[in-house]
């Protein structure tokens, strides 16, 4: 019996790492899920088996409640909500981490390396649970959503994390002082809650994924603090994971971490922006739908815009419609277009959009100069080539798609504002751009139905 | 060689194995690979099993075991299912329609 709970956790470990590795490519990703199911299965029987656990009643009533809590998220949440339910998710496994550091101290009051091990847990655990939560509010739009920053907040938020980290120090020379462990605790906690208050929406990937890393690694050092390698295991391949997305977020805006935690997106510009009007084009859903309907190529750029407008399901009309004529249409995604890593990739195929028509930025980038139209819904940043030719853009590097190259260009949007960032988009003023005016939703509905009618005169004529 | 530098060896080695299989998941599937680690993640139920199950478990630590019990399977339960039903969708041609 004593030789079968290590075999466990070893299969356990192997079952996650085949899961992520099944991840890789949509026809073995559920294949990767399933496995990561059992290998959660075979921890949490293992553990439970261990002659270490006597009393199941708390554990079983924990079970059922965190399951009637658990199955209504996943299955009643909106697509469109699955950033905000990361977060949450984010906020639970971290609390869950951060107690456990916290009740093990209560417990043994550790010393050394485990005591370091434990307070490193507990650190990440607090902060990464009230950031995460913090994160949900912004993307729920409880909270607002552009960047809160007052004078010295990066001095007030490093004093507060250096008093902690103290504290925390402290806990590791001398682990008898009961005392030091509250303020250490409700310091961490307060951080969590600094770090995101300069953040934005438009960071939110960045931070999302960084959230997700520090979670992985609390577990990692609770999986030290126990002595448990499944839990090393596991949390490591989470850290791994995370920090990876987040390497490529930052990337995907020409950004460092430091800036993207630090720098406060979006305030700097906001007063710089040109307020001056200057004449655009418009036009209507007709105009716009005898375009489509004339072109051969299509590469519709997405962006967080569309998701709040919910249109990606209208958008599946029209693509199905203009696929239907002939019409070669793709989407092109910018790794940072929504609000998490893939947001729109998730809500395209929730569209029932098929996966191989949705392309990467650096595979689609060259074929802009033959593409008939480039339309754009509730993007912005992402197709501004003023990351491209002026430096002292905010945005200046950044990696952009080059729909401004194609033939003819069409942008829906509510108004003339700036997006996100508060830069003016150059592309607006293009002579071969035309803006279409409204919400994405109903506007692409009112280009289906100008589509239908064109097809019907069509179908009659013919 | 003492246990907490097997457990170095152990972190160091899974960190890069993570490093390396992430790369290779495509851009498609970060929201998922997301919500996927999230899950796995939760392993963290198995500490709060070990605490809340405790024969020498106080009124304190057995309190926080169970919150933590509470809050780590909410986030394996929601996050598998959600990986799943997120995976479900994902297609390569649209279904036929007539």
């Amino acid at each position: 019996m004593n030789a079968l709970f290590p075999a466990l956790y070893i299969l356990a470990a192997a079952g996650f790492i085949l899961a992520i590795k099944w991840m890789n490519s949509p026809a073995t990703a559920r294949r990767g899920v399933i496995v990561g199911e059992i290998g959660m299965l075979l921890a949490v029987v293992g553990t439970l088996l261990r002659f270490e656990v006597v009393n199941y009643e708390w554990i079983v009533i924990a079970f059922l409640v965190g399951s009637a809590i658990g199955v209504p998220i996943a299955y009643m949440m909106p697509m469109t909500a699955v950033p905000q339910r990361t977060a949450v998710s984010h906020a639970c496994g971290a609390l869950a981490s951060a107690l456990i550091g916290t009740a093990e101290y209560y417990r043994h009051t550790p010393n050394g390396f485990v005591m370091g091990a434990l307070v490193l847990e507990t650190l990440l655990g607090f902060l990464t649970c009230t950031a995460s939560l913090m994160a949900f509010g912004k993307l729920q739009e409880i909270l607002p959503t552009r960047p809160m920053t007052y004078k010295g907040q990066n001095i007030v938020n490093l004093v507060v994390f250096g008093v902690a980290v103290v504290l925390g120090i402290a806990l590791v020379i001398s682990p008898g002082r009961t005392w030091l462990f509250p303020p250490f605790a409700l310091l961490s906690l307060v951080f969590g809650v600094l770090l995101i208050v300069p953040i934005g929406g438009a960071d939110m990937p960045t931070v999302i994924a960084l959230l997700n890393s520090y979670a992985g690694l609390s577990a990692s050092a609770m999986g030290f603090a126990l002595d448990n390698k499944l839990l090393i295991v596991a949390g490591a391949l989470d850290g791994s994971s995370g920090f990876i997305l987040a390497v490529i977020m930052c990337r995907a805006m020409n950004r460092s971490f430091s800036n993207v935690l630090f720098g406060a997106f979006g305030t700097i510009q906001t007063s710089a922006a040109k307020t001056t009007a200057r004449p655009v084009r418009s036009a209507s859903p007709e105009e716009a739908a005898e375009i489509l309907d004339a072109a051969r190529t299509v590469v519709i750029i997405p962006g967080y815009g569309m998701a709040v407008a919910q249109a990606q399901h209208k958008l599946r009309e029209m693509h199905d419609m203009l696929v239907k004529r002939g019409v070669d249409v793709r989407f092109a995604i910018h790794p940072v277009a929504g609000r998490m890593p893939g947001h729109m990739n998730v809500l395209l195929a929730e569209a029932d959009i098929p996966y191989d028509k949705l392309v990467e930025m650096d595979d689609i980038n060259p074929d802009f100069p033959r593409t008939d139209v480039a339309l754009i819904i509730g993007a912005n940043d992402v197709v501004n080539p003023a990351a491209m030719n002026d430096k002292t853009s905010p945005i200046a590097g950044m990696p952009i798609l080059k729909a401004f190259e194609a033939h003819t260009v069409m942008v829906i949007k509510r108004s003339m504002s700036p997006g996100f960032a508060g830069i003016d988009n150059e592309l607006y003023y293009m002579d071969k751009t035309l803006m279409l005016f409204g919400d994405a939703k109903s506007f692409v509905g009112s280009i289906v139905k100008e589509l239908n009618a064109v097809g019907t005169a069509a179908a009659i004529a013919g | 060689m003492n246990k907490y530098e097997i457990a170095i060896w152990v972190f160091m080695l899974a960190a890069f194995l993570g490093f390396e299989l992430i790369r290779r998941v495509s851009p498609l599937l970060h929201t998922p690979l997301m919500s996927l680690t999230n899950a796995i993640s939760a392993i963290a139920v198995v500490g709060a099993i070990l605490i809340t199950g405790a024969k020498d478990a106080s009124p304190l630590t057995r309190t926080l075991g169970f919150i933590a019990v509470v809050a780590s399977t909410v986030n394996v339960v929601s996050g598998y299912l959600i990986t799943d039903r997120m995976l479900k969708m994902f297609k390569k041609r649209a279904p036929e329609k007539h």
